[in-house]
């Protein structure tokens, strides 16, 4: 096998994200990292993006900003993408709960319930944090 | 309907089931209240007696006779006061003793009901004291949600702080990893979206003094007879820069206008309409500024040709922070606190802001001010 087939079929291995924030330097900054650690990123910057997107593809894993167009975007994205495929990770990114008082802690059972994602990241986190969680759900 | 416990503390066991009768079919309506109240009379006959039920079920509301065996009346008063226990209590003075009703009242107690009294006298008082409980619920509420308003503000602002810090952190985090090789050339992009950051955070710093000057009670303020046109004409040209920029054509029209205000505030106000009309249009478009008298005062109109919104977009708009957010508002930067801040200053001087829009077709913003 020559060295281009080994490529190409490398690139058709990648593992997929989708990515949705609508902070463009969060989109900038995370798909440089993503990209890097060797992943093929579909960048969007708003749930209707997102949607678009998903009504034709599935991709291995997801991060999603939570608020976007609304205040529950992600939430809403999560919901569609378990709802048709269960076995998507869903990592909920957001800068919203600290400062607010609310804590989501998708890790405890109470919120697992009615929060459909398998991770809460509060924003401001390492890339070397994101880079754990996400080979921790793709590898 | 809600019912209010009330406790009678009279020594005169007469007294005691007159008033439980007299109150026993009254019921308390006013036009503002939500509900009809009612009561649910208990007794006591000592001062004794009373404190050991106010501390077994304190009730809405306390008649307490003045001459009691014992403690008398003063001394349940003031230790109502001292335990800030939360009662509405009225005085029953055995004989119209304007002394004792004085002190009463200034201890703390709602009203006093002179004894002998009629029946309608009693309800009288039980109108009042009800209307008066209701209040205080109101009031309690209020300051309530005023804490969460502020607490909101708060937590929403430390919000838009830190996203442009993450991501101006990650950004050097990147320039310091030379995540992006060894030329400086391939970090342009980097560097020119951390200084728009660091610009947004400006802006949001700048508003938010502006707004923190209109919340606090100024002690500042110099009202002058401000020339209305020149301001307009002053920023106009602040916005020309960015205007040109984008090829967006400005007009002013209007008579020369004066205006007895703070010139600082007709500034502000100027300048957030007329930044967001520029930022909100579309490329090659156009803003006129227009300052005419009307019926109710002054209008000073802004208009744009740009995105407009629709009729949820508007109910949406004046609130701190909410920056309409859609495809057609993409890339466009801004605190969100903009308008809420135009709104706040035209209320101050007892006018207000309404807005005109058609999505693609463009918006129309009037500060109305009245004449002083």
């Amino acid at each position: 096998m020559c060295l281009e087939n080994i490529e190409e079929m490398n690139e058709k291995l990648k593992k997929t994200i989708l990515l949705a924030d609508d902070d463009p330097d969060v989109i900038f900054q995370v798909k440089h990292h993503l990209e890097r650690w060797g992943y093929e990123v579909v960048a969007v910057e708003s749930r209707e993006e997102a949607e678009r997107y998903l009504e034709g593809a599935c991709p291995d894993l997801a991060i999603l900003d939570l608020m976007m167009e609304e205040e529950d975007s992600g939430f809403i994205l999560s919901y569609r993408i378990k709802k048709c495929r269960p076995e998507v990770p869903v990592i909920i990114s957001t800068a919203v709960a600290a400062e607010r008082g609310i804590t989501f802690d998708i890790n405890s059972p109470g919120s697992i319930s009615w929060i459909k994602a398998d991770h809460y990241l509060e924003k401001g986190f390492r890339m070397e944090q994101l880079r754990m969680l996400v080979n921790l759900y793709l590898d | 309907m809600k019912t209010l416990s009330i406790l009678v503390v009279d020594d005169e066991p007469g007294i005691r089931s007159g008033i439980k009768r007299i109150l026993a079919g009254h019921r308390v309506s006013f036009p503002f209240m939500d509900d009809d109240y009612i009561f649910d009379c208990r007794e006591a006959a000592s001062g004794e007696e009373a404190m050991a039920m106010l501390e077994e079920s304190p009730p809405e509301i306390l008649l307490l006779d003045n001459k009691l065996p014992g403690m008398d009346g003063m001394e349940v008063l003031e230790i109502i006061r001292q335990r800030k226990m939360d009662i509405m209590v009225a005085m029953i003075t055995s004989y119209a003793s304007l002394e004792i009703a004085a002190k009463a009242t200034g201890d703390g107690a709602w009203d006093f009901i002179p004894k002998p009294f009629t029946p309608a006298e009693l309800k009288a008082s039980i109108d009042l004291i009800t209307k008066q409980y209701f209040l205080k619920k109101i009031r309690r509420t209020m300051k309530e949600e005023g804490k969460k308003i502020r607490y909101q503000f708060l937590s929403v602002l430390s919000h838009e702080l830190k996203s442009p810090i993450n991501a101006l952190e990650g950004y050097l985090q990147m320039i310091k990893d030379r995540e992006l090789g060894e030329s400086l050339q391939e970090y342009d992009a980097v560097l020119d979206r951390s200084l728009q950051r660091v610009d947004g955070m400006r802006t949001l710093i700048m508003d938010l003094l502006d707004f923190t000057k209109i919340r606090l009670e100024r002690k500042d303020e110099r009202i002058e007879h401000v020339n209305l046109s020149e301001r307009a004409q002053m920023a106009l040209s602040t916005i020309k820069p960015l205007a040109i920029q984008r090829n967006i054509s400005l007009r002013y029209t209007g008579e020369e206008t004066y205006y007895n205000a703070d010139p600082l505030d007709l500034d502000i106000m100027l300048n957030n309409l007329l930044s967001n009309a520029v930022k909100y249009s579309h490329e090659g478009g156009s803003v006129e500024v227009s300052i005419h008298q009307v019926d109710q005062g002054l209008e000073i109109r802004v208009e744009d040709s740009g995105i407009g919104m629709s009729e949820e977009e508007i109910s949406q708009l004046f609130k701190e922070f909410v920056r309409i957010k859609n495809s057609r508002t993409k890339g466009i930067d801004g605190s969100g606190l903009g308008l809420s801040i135009v709104s706040k200053i035209a209320e101050l001087y007892g006018g207000h802001i309404h807005v005109k829009s058609m999505p693609e077709k463009g918006s129309e913003f009037s500060v109305i001010l009245p004449v002083s």
